[in-house]
């Protein structure tokens, strides 16, 4: 029997290119043996992955099994959170970012991110995109460049005529989009998206879809979802995290799976991912 | 049994007389409560307007007082109220931008066990009796030097301090997280992005807290009777003397065998208690606006 998922909403998006061979991808992150803990309890355990470059890799998996937990530690999001701890190593283009002499600054100012709740600055819109872009010191050609960043972000035909207005005047897919369109403005190597389309709706959710499919040439996005349906519309890897009870039945989150989206979908070779894909999980 | 007293759709009825009437007399329990509350404050403004009405006029704050004056020549406390304004503006000066970094520090920087521990620090610091302020600034920097404005202004801002930096810190800690993320997220240093993204958005919190923290200080009499109260009558706008200010003069007067004294020194009472009215007013309508931009933002 075949597990194949279908779509329940089809969107129409561009068909993804066939991935090239694995020996020909180039490695960005090597995470090797990585636990995560928050007050010394482990959230994630033990987490070996390749992210490559150029590609679209979803993280999915069930809720509290460590996926935002995860994405956060690429761009050390998660050093803000007071008892947080970790283990193991993140190598990025082969350098250690987790690292203690490795300003977390200088990490997220290549690895960017757009977060599942949209948060623009209470700034107008120009600004929201282009007050990164200053801070950073890149201020020739502002103008061009938050043109371009709204356009990669599929949103300057709906706000060239009101780019003074508040940022949050913008619908909740309109401000996800400026979220996307302030991160990638800054030029950042990679992004991380922690459920973009969390509350988006299925016509905001397919511009962030497309946005991705047509940004991956000159980015790398590692994107978190709970909507298998969008891992296999956008992702050319995906991760699957589950729950598992180590000792004394406690839970953590555990990398069950990682492969090809397509591996995942029709032909995973834990039970535990068919289970998940095939909506038999719990 | 009624069959409407038993559990099921229909409405239960069963000692409803008699929860009526606890909920009757607790809601006039708690409605005598507030009108006692009110009703003191109604008491105090109006006995003081009553008797400060007489010498409530321009002349209360143009003209100084006349020590032992003879005749009928209009007097106030204009060196008071100068002394009062220096002296706040002074204190407000010194604990505003300390008790800002304070809070910043605490709220943005600090771990937790430090944020707690200070936050328990200035706590307490507000509950130091303004006496104990007034002797302790008395100590470190009046005795061998003598009384001025500045040693009264240091005074007062010490009690200010702690006002400041409490209220910054609730503001503060009512900016979202996820705005501090977006602007980290870029690669954006954490200072920039509290000076640039967080306090913008505190910046009515922050004036609510001085305004009504000026209006604490403004009429505090202990801590300027050890350190700025040993006063002539004329008017000074020099700190680097002692300065009269009008909780003191008020104190004064009222020892005073003159009756116009002690009218004008009801009056001066009257303007320091439209004054913190005003101010509070004004602090909580800034607050109102500044949260309903929060929100609407």
């Amino acid at each position: 029997m075949s597990t194949t998922i279908e779509p329940t909403v089809r969107v129409e998006t561009t068909r993804r290119q066939p991935m090239p061979p694995r020996e020909r991808l180039e490695t960005i992150f090597h995470v090797e043996g990585l636990d995560a803990l928050y007050s010394g309890k482990a959230a994630i355990k033990d987490v070996t992955i390749d992210v490559y470059k150029n590609l679209v890799t979803a993280i999915i998996g069930p809720s509290g099994c460590g996926k935002s937990t995860f994405i956060r530690c690429f761009n050390r999001m998660n050093d803000l959170i007071p008892g947080f701890s970790q283990t193991g190593t993140i190598r990025y283009h082969g350098q250690d970012i987790c690292a203690s002499n490795i300003d977390p600054v200088a990490v997220r100012r290549n690895i960017g991110m757009v977060f599942q709740r949209p948060n623009p600055f209470p700034k107008s819109i120009y600004d929201n995109v282009a007050w990164g872009c200053r801070v950073l010191g890149m201020k020739d050609g502002l103008d061009e460049r938050v043109e371009r960043a709204l356009t990669q972000a599929a949103l300057w035909d709906e706000v060239k005529d009101r780019l003074k207005a508040s940022g949050l005047s913008l619908s909740g897919g309109q401000q996800q989009r400026l979220c996307i369109a302030r991160a990638i403005a800054v030029e950042p190597d990679v992004v991380l998206m922690d459920e973009p389309a969390a509350s988006l709706d299925p016509i905001a959710t397919q511009a962030i879809e497309q946005l991705m499919h047509e940004l991956k040439s000159e980015y790398t996005f590692v994107i978190v979802t709970h909507n298998m349906q969008q891992a296999a519309r956008v992702a050319d890897m995906t991760a699957f995290f589950s729950i598992s009870r180590g000792e004394e039945g406690k839970r953590f989150g555990e990398l069950i799976e990682y492969d090809a989206t397509e591996k995942i979908f029709t032909a995973p070779s834990d039970k535990r991912t068919e289970d998940y894909v095939t909506g038999r999980f719990g | 049994m009624s069959a409407q007293g038993l559990s099921g759709p229909g409405l239960r009825l069963d000692r409803l007389p008699r929860r009526r009437a606890v909920n009757r007399l607790m809601e006039l329990l708690a409605w005598l409560a507030a009108a006692i509350a009110i009703a003191i404050l109604g008491i105090v403004v109006y006995s003081v307007a009553r008797k400060g009405w007489s010498e409530l006029n321009l002349n209360l704050i143009t003209k100084a007082p006349i020590p032992f004056s003879l005749t009928n020549a209009p007097q106030g406390l204009a060196n008071a109220f100068a002394g009062s304004l220096v002296i706040v503006g002074l204190a407000t000066a010194m604990a505003l931008p300390v008790g800002i970094l304070v809070a910043v520090y605490l709220n943005e920087f600090a771990p937790a066990a430090v944020r707690n521990g200070v936050g328990l620090i200035l706590d307490v610091l507000n509950g130091v009796p303004a006496i104990v302020v007034g002797i302790f600034v008395f100590g470190l920097l009046v005795v061998g030097h003598g009384q001025n404005g500045f040693d009264g202004a240091f005074a007062l801002a010490c009690l200010m301090l702690p006002l400041v930096a409490r209220a910054t810190m609730e503001v503060l800690a009512l900016v979202p997280n996820s705005l501090r993320e977006a602007s980290l997220g870029l690669g954006i240093p954490q200072w920039r992005t509290t000076l640039s993204i967080v306090l913008p958005q505190t910046v009515g919190g922050i004036v609510t807290g001085t305004v009504l923290a000026v209006a604490r200080v403004a009429g505090e009499t202990a801590p300027l009777l050890f350190t700025s109260s040993l006063v002539g009558t004329q008017t000074s706008w020099d700190p680097h003397h002692a300065l009269q200010s009008i909780p003191v003069a008020i104190f004064e007067l009222s020892e005073s065998p003159d009756p116009a004294d002690h009218a004008r020194a009801w009056a001066a009472a009257l303007v320091l208690l439209m004054f913190i009215l005003f101010a509070s007013l004004a602090g909580r309508w800034l607050a109102t606006r500044s949260r309903a931009k929060m929100a609407t933002r």
